[in-house]
């Protein structure tokens, strides 16, 4: 049903990497990326296996979720590997026709793989193990001190927060005024794409008007209810560290550093 | 004074073609005097077009009057220094259940005020739950709003103004968008908080089924008050109410042709017992019983 669609694929469950402090989880993904980036040997690629494989295996969301992921990327994966391949100069290994495959080019393009497949799971584990709601909370707080020069950091998530809610009303709008046009004749699945997009015009300028016009009754009721940006607000829930956030921060930085060691400097 | 109280209100607006000339001028609500005291139940009735949810945007400061006063327990709405205080008092509640609410979960859609207020966190739980609990919403507060009826919305954005502790709740056709059921729901919930919490109510609709519990009643038509007085006061005039383009309900109805057709039936018959009871009267009289 479109009501249930939830955004970011979040993963219903209860595991210690749930509960963790939603900066916690963006901090540790950042860090990740990077230590992808910085390692260039087996013995790093083995360490970055290890822990997301630990990482998976506390969040106890099932592996075939991650997979069902990859699909996405399988295409731009095979590229990536067909020209690191044979596009890499070095000692040739198997040459057929004028294409040449060096021992450089596989250990480029197998690294290469590993990499995108390590990115993609890493930041998935993130989005399966923390609701939308609070990943914005958590962005707002780590993004806090930028106030400073002046970005409008809570404006910012309380946007990203309303638009999540209003993603499932305005799917319903929309399939509504899709069967009500549909029902006075409107096309939108005959034609080439030219027309398809044509026939769309029809169905977004009542969205976009309805919208408009939601926008306008929601910013009434927030100020009617004293909203008056970030200024002196309290939290309801507000994110507070716990012996397990300080923990998973030691962690990860235990994690880095042995990155740097064995994957960048040693060999 | 009383919680609420206007004086000589006017409002006009301004129509404005492409270029910003002024085309016309609509005055909605012209020369109201209104005085509400607390712990009232007071209904404005009135058609489309009446002035009626003009008139209570002035309440709550979302509007300012363009001539005459409004005052929100004593303070003055067109004061700057005012205008968190009176929104804080005054909480309103809107016809469209989906455009209110604000939070992803419901319990965090009823913080939603009260952390706009600064309240710390530990109360701010507690008014969740206490404001939940008084619309019987208690066990829907881990739901997403998505996924609950109409009336269960208007019940969350009701719990959602009352956590913020008002002192009056405007209520602007809460009902409008509902089905019978909701609707109930809505009203008793609305009864309930007028009974027990003794706060203010200001009820706008177009039923006129739910102004029966009223302590006041409100009729509008053109921006000016046309009938005020208590629900039986006001359905004793059916022929002015009509002429004011309301529906009168229909038990009323039904004892107004009645009593046209000579029958000794009181004025003003607002519910099916009271009318049974005066014609079993009217039996009893006659000898039939």
């Amino acid at each position: 049903m479109l009501r249930d669609i939830t955004l970011g694929q979040y993963y219903q469950t209860d595991s210690v990497i749930h509960r963790l402090d939603p900066r916690v989880k963006l901090v540790t993904t950042v860090c990740y990326i990077v230590s992808l980036f910085v390692v260039d040997n087996f013995v790093g690629y083995i360490l970055a296996g290890l822990f997301l494989a630990l990482v998976v295996k506390l969040s106890k969301v099932p592996v075939k979720f991650m997979v069902r992921g990859m699909k996405s990327i399988l295409f731009l994966l095979l590229i990536a590997l067909i020209f690191n391949l044979f596009l890499t100069p070095g000692e040739v290994v198997v040459s057929v026709w004028k294409l040449q495959i060096t021992r450089e080019g596989i250990r480029q393009a197998v690294f290469m793989a590993v990499r995108l497949v390590f990115l993609l799971m890493g930041s998935s584990v993130m989005t399966l193990t923390t609701t939308p709601n609070q990943l914005t909370d958590g962005m707002e707080k780590l993004l806090g001190p930028l106030r400073v020069v002046k970005v409008p950091v809570h404006e910012i998530a309380m946007m990203m927060s309303i638009a999540l809610r209003f993603i499932p009303i305005l799917l319903e709008e929309t399939d509504k005024i899709m069967k009500a046009q549909m029902a006075r004749g409107a096309d939108f699945e005959s034609g080439n794409l030219i027309k398809k997009v044509k026939s769309l015009v029809p169905l977004l300028v009542p969205l976009f008007i309805s919208a408009f016009r939601r926008a306008n009754d929601l910013a009434m009721a927030m100020e009617s209810r004293c909203y008056r940006g970030g200024g002196n607000r309290t939290k309801m829930k507000p994110l507070i560290y716990q012996k397990r956030d300080r923990l998973a921060y030691g962690a990860v930085f235990c994690y880095l550093v042995l990155c740097i060691a064995f994957g960048k400097i040693l060999l | 004074m009383g919680i609420v109280e206007t004086k000589n209100l006017v409002f006009e607006y301004i129509r404005r073609d492409e270029e910003g000339n002024v085309e016309g001028i609509t005055r909605a609500v012209d020369d109201v005097n209104l005085s509400v005291g607390q712990g009232d139940f007071i209904a404005i009735l009135g058609h489309n077009g009446s002035g009626k949810s003009t008139l209570a945007k002035h309440i709550n400061a979302i509007h300012y009057p363009t001539e005459g006063t409004v005052w929100v327990d004593g303070k003055d709405t067109c004061e700057d220094a005012n205008l968190w205080d009176i929104r804080q008092e005054a909480g309103m509640v809107f016809q469209n259940p989906d455009n209110q609410i604000i939070g992803q979960v419901v319990e965090e859609d009823v913080g939603f005020g009260p952390e706009n207020l600064g309240v710390p966190t530990q109360e701010i739980w507690q008014r969740v739950e206490e404001s939940l609990k008084a619309v019987g919403m208690y066990e829907f507060r881990k739901y997403s709003p998505n996924k609950l009826s109409g009336g269960q919305k208007q019940r969350v954005s009701i719990a959602g103004v009352i956590a913020m502790h008002p002192k009056c709740i405007v209520l602007d056709e809460p009902t409008a968008m509902l089905d019978p059921n909701g609707r109930r729901e809505v009203i008793r919930a609305v009864r309930a908080l007028n009974d027990v919490e003794e706060i203010t109510i200001i009820l706008i609709t177009h039923y006129m089924e739910e102004i029966i519990y009223a302590n006041k009643v409100f009729v509008m038509d053109k921006g000016k008050i046309a009938m005020e007085g208590s629900p039986k006061e006001i359905f004793s005039q059916v022929e002015k109410l009509k002429s004011l383009r309301l529906d009168v309900p229909q038990v009323t109805l039904l004892a107004h042709e009645l009593r046209e057709s000579g029958l000794a039936i009181p004025a003003g018959i607002l519910t099916c017992e009271e009318l049974v009871a005066s014609l079993s009267a009217i039996r009893r009289r006659r000898g039939w019983g």
